[in-house]
């Protein structure tokens, strides 16, 4: 399908290049890895008059450890995410939930911020970054600006990005020295397929936990009641049965194309239960390998 | 408004004038008479239309042409050397991997982009490197087979003589 509408095409090599681009023109896109823009410039979602391909800035293609943050550029691939050597040390559950994304074909291209700039509600990222207390890094013409994800994702395919603007990076801090995570993810089938639900755990010292739901709901949720259950009690399998009994509460999934709310309701319970205790396993170093599936 | 595009296709520089909102896919085909990536479902589940952009397989069906400016993409047509087959096309050949031949280009190069990097891989990595090429004819077994068949045996898949093959 050929795309109909007509516009111009840059590639900047500078942000302030990109910045004045996408305020010059009315109805400017951001161009990473298109696995989702060139689809919507087919079935004209997005009609704009200039495509900013952000792939030329240098800057945007790093990643980043220093003073126990973590910051990923904005044309860093999930590809390359899986790749990182300091990701698979620090943060291997990032690389977990990377290799879930497509297929290798589009983990090749897509980024992680053009995820959460999509931002559709089954967005692999968007819980990830929830349990991380992640910052995205955003700049327009008057200067930076920080935004806390769980504000950024406002609804679905709706963020906080203001006319004008660009996604320069997200910011991950160091949850803790010690601690584990776990991302669960159901699909049709593996490969390809996008989140019929999604469950992230997160395992910090003293029996402290960060929990999310994607794909549940019009944007991913902590699941900050179920996080107060278990905070500082030890995680016996009688209150790890009682935070699974809590799940149905806090979701809202619908029906769709690619499950029934209630297979989505029933399976979200199943892969926090099995996730929590896997999280938890892996924090006293058992556990599962990173990347190995729990469904 | 046309703009010039210069790009290695195959090694070979090639230069063509496009429209900014062109796919790189529809080039390729219609413009450049590369007609080995294919355009199975056109919003980049299939993989019938991937190519290698240096060296990695993207859906060249969601890549505009203007993106590929200076960058080296190959099709099956460039993995010929001196009209030789590559040993994993031999071992497809050899394991009859294929029936129609639709998915075949677009999981070729995802196959040698994992062989690129992992030279042994087992039969997870195997399906986790063809996962995005939907193959509607032969349930995949066979292509599993001939990948892993050449991991194991590379000595049995040399370079053969493509227009011999088409001769005989």
């Amino acid at each position: 399908m050929p795309i109909l509408q007509e516009f111009e095409y840059f590639k900047p090599s500078s942000v302030n290049e990109a910045l004045h681009l996408l305020s010059h023109y009315k109805r400017a896109s951001v161009l990473a890895g298109g696995t989702d823009l060139v689809n919507n410039l087919k079935s004209e979602i997005d009609q704009p008059d200039a495509v900013v391909d952000i792939k030329g800035i240098s800057g945007l293609h790093t990643i980043v450890f220093k003073k126990n943050i973590l910051t990923i550029g904005a044309a860093v691939t999930f590809s390359e995410l899986i790749a990182s050597k300091i990701i698979q040390s620090k943060y291997p559950v990032i690389a977990e939930a990377a290799k879930t994304v497509g297929s290798a074909g589009i983990r090749n291209r897509a980024t992680m911020v053009g995820n959460i700039c999509s931002a559709v509600a089954c967005a692999d990222s968007s819980p990830l970054l929830l349990v991380f207390q992640a910052n995205v890094l955003v700049q327009g013409k008057k200067g930076k600006r920080k935004v806390a994800i769980a504000k950024w994702l406002k609804g679905n395919k709706k963020t906080d990005l203001k006319k004008g603007e660009l996604v320069l990076a997200i910011e991950i801090p160091l949850p803790a020295k010690k601690y584990a995570g776990r991302f669960v993810k159901m699909g049709r089938y593996s490969g390809e397929d996008l989140a019929q639900a999604s469950v992230v755990i997160l395992a910090l010292p003293k029996n402290q936990f960060r929990i999310a739901f994607g794909s549940v709901g019009p944007v991913p949720m902590r699941a900050a009641a179920i996080e107060k259950v278990l905070n500082g009690r030890e995680p016996s399998p009688e209150l790890i049965k009682e935070a699974k009994a809590m799940v149905p509460a806090l979701i809202s999934p619908i029906t769709d194309i690619r499950a029934t709310k209630e297979y989505r309701m029933h399976m979200s319970q199943v892969m926090f239960g099995r996730g929590l205790n896997d999280a938890v396993e892996r924090f006293r170093g058992k556990g599962s390998d990173y990347g190995v599936s729990l469904l | 408004m046309k703009r010039k595009l210069s790009f290695l296709l195959n090694r070979r520089q090639v230069h063509v004038e496009v429209e900014p909102q062109e796919i790189l896919l529809d080039v390729l085909r219609d413009r450049l008479g590369i007609k080995t990536p294919k355009c199975g479902c056109d919003r980049g589940d299939c993989g019938s239309c991937s190519v290698l952009i240096d060296g990695k397989t993207v859906r060249s069906c969601m890549v505009l042409a203007m993106e590929v400016a200076g960058l080296a993409v190959t099709t099956i047509e460039g993995l010929l050397e001196n009209d030789h087959l590559t040993p994993l096309q031999e071992s497809f050949i050899h394991h009859n991997s294929f029936q129609c031949g639709f998915c075949a280009p677009g999981i070729i190069l995802s196959a040698t982009e994992l062989l690129e990097h992992n030279t042994h891989p087992n039969d997870d990595e195997i399906k986790e490197a063809i996962s995005g090429n939907l193959c509607r004819c032969t349930g995949y077994q066979p292509i599993i087979d001939a990948i892993k068949d050449l991991t194991s045996h590379p000595e049995s898949f040399n370079r053969t003589d493509v227009k011999k093959e088409v001769k005989s």
